[in-house]
């Protein structure tokens, strides 16, 4: 059995972790490094609730090897508040009531949050193709679209402050 | 969902990789994006012993145009090719069919040469390579050979790649990437491979066409050119007749597998009407 010792920069802070060279990014996240937030929901890729941003793009760690991610810098869910409190993306999905069960929540947010990067004002139509990497079972995405638009309103609200 | 043991090598040059085939030889399985290979190991329906990851080769990744073609590295991402700024001008018909592949996340590690090397005739890319006439570089330690798009597919996962060979570039023509074009795919949902496929491209003569190109997905063992129907499309002029006896032609080449996306006869059916709107598109 092939081990590494890798490290990485997750949510601003350099992790070092032991792993397996076939151990999945979103185990090694989750088991090691004990940040649960990310989830799995399925075993063929598909539902995106394991959603991460890996320097700049979001990826999905369940199709990911912790090993490929050496020397990346890593964002999950847990690392999308700061200290001035939520993310424009969390205090959406709260305020439009955009989760229930909160299993696909993280790897929504973590989609939305990088997809709002890509194209900030984004249209309805836009938003549903954007996010279709991303399953839910309870909201028939509906409220969850309503979130991303209220993000993207709130983000540039922000941004014309500063 | 766990992938049986295996050891992972990151070379950074090709040389590396040929030195790591010799020595591994059939153990041997490279890793490109991971999004086919990756999901199939976690099925243990591939357990290859040695991994060796292509994402430190910096010579595989990316677009260039030049000398009347556009070359795209093997690694080069589906979102790359999305967001590539000249592409869509210049091969509208390879943007096209790679919004329709899988979804974002996806896309942001998949890389065309993966999905065309991978073989599985699901896959979109190999028939968008059919369309456009493409050719792949096929590199080894012994120097690289030149094979078209029509000399690769050989079945289902089997290509003309052979032991030690690796897909470093493919090479699209920017006379054909130029040309008239149509691509339709019917899916149950986004994301999901093609329940058919076609992708076409064209020269148009008002209303005749030549040189037309007609490609299926997921309608046999392998992604294949829709030779007879298209010979009928360059002899004729486009008409309801033409059209109604490619489309036949095109169905009768048709092989496809039963399964959850349906019986064989439903998609032959698909696979006419998705090449008739193809065609519709091609020549609007």
């Amino acid at each position: 059995m092939s081990h590494k010792k890798i490290s990485f920069k997750l949510n601003g802070k350099t992790a070092e972790v032991e792993v397996e060279d076939r151990t999945l990014l979103v185990h090694a996240i989750r088991e090691k490094l004990n940040m649960t937030g990310t989830h799995i929901g399925c075993d063929t890729s598909h539902c995106g609730v394991c959603t991460v941003d890996i320097d700049g793009e979001s990826v999905k760690s369940c199709t990911l090897l912790a090993v490929q991610a050496a020397g990346k810098n890593i964002v999950t869910v847990e690392g999308l508040a700061d200290d001035k409190g939520l993310h424009a993306v969390q205090a959406a999905f709260i305020q439009e009531h955009g989760l229930q069960c909160g299993f696909c929540t993280t790897g929504m947010m973590m989609r939305a949050y990088r997809f709002l990067q890509e194209n900030p004002e984004p249209t309805e139509e836009e938003i549903r193709w954007g996010l279709s990497g991303n399953l839910c079972r309870c909201t028939g995405y509906q409220n969850i679209i309503k979130a991303v638009m209220t993000a993207s309103k709130n983000l540039k609200e922000v941004a014309t402050a500063e | 969902m766990i992938p049986s043991n295996f050891t992972y090598h990151a070379p950074s040059d090709l040389e590396q990789v040929f030195s790591l085939f010799d020595t591994y030889g059939k153990q041997a399985k490279v890793l490109a994006g991971g999004h086919s290979l990756l999901p199939m190991m976690k099925f243990r329906f591939a357990e290859p012993k040695q991994l060796i990851d292509l994402a430190g080769i910096d010579a595989l990744k990316g677009v260039t145009v030049k000398d009347k073609v556009i070359d795209i590295g093997a690694t080069t991402t589906e979102t790359s090719i999305l967001n590539h700024p000249e592409l869509k001008k210049l091969c509208p018909l390879l943007v096209e069919a790679t919004r329709l592949i899988a979804d974002p996340q996806v896309r942001n590690r998949g890389t065309i040469g993966g999905d065309i090397a991978h073989g599985d005739p699901g896959n979109d890319h190999p028939s968008v390579m059919l369309a456009l006439d493409a050719t792949f570089h096929l590199a080894s330690a012994q120097g690289t050979r030149l094979v078209k798009a029509d000399n690769f597919f050989l079945g289902t996962y089997q290509t003309a790649l052979q032991e030690g060979e690796l897909l470093t570039r493919i090479s699209i023509p920017l006379s054909v990437a130029s040309r008239p074009f149509g691509f339709r795919k019917l899916k149950r949902k986004t994301g999901d491979f093609a329940t058919a496929a076609c992708a076409l491209t064209l020269v148009k003569e008002g209303n005749q066409c030549r040189e037309v190109r007609i490609a299926l997905t997921n309608l046999g063992p392998k992604s294949f050119r829709a030779e007879q129907a298209e010979y009928l499309l360059n002899s004729t002029s486009i008409s309801e007749d033409s059209i109604n006896a490619a489309v036949h032609l095109a169905m009768q080449a048709c092989e496809p597998a039963k399964d959850q996306r349906g019986d064989s006869q439903y998609k032959t059916n698909m696979a006419g009407e998705m090449l008739r709107r193809a065609l519709d598109d091609a020549m609007a």
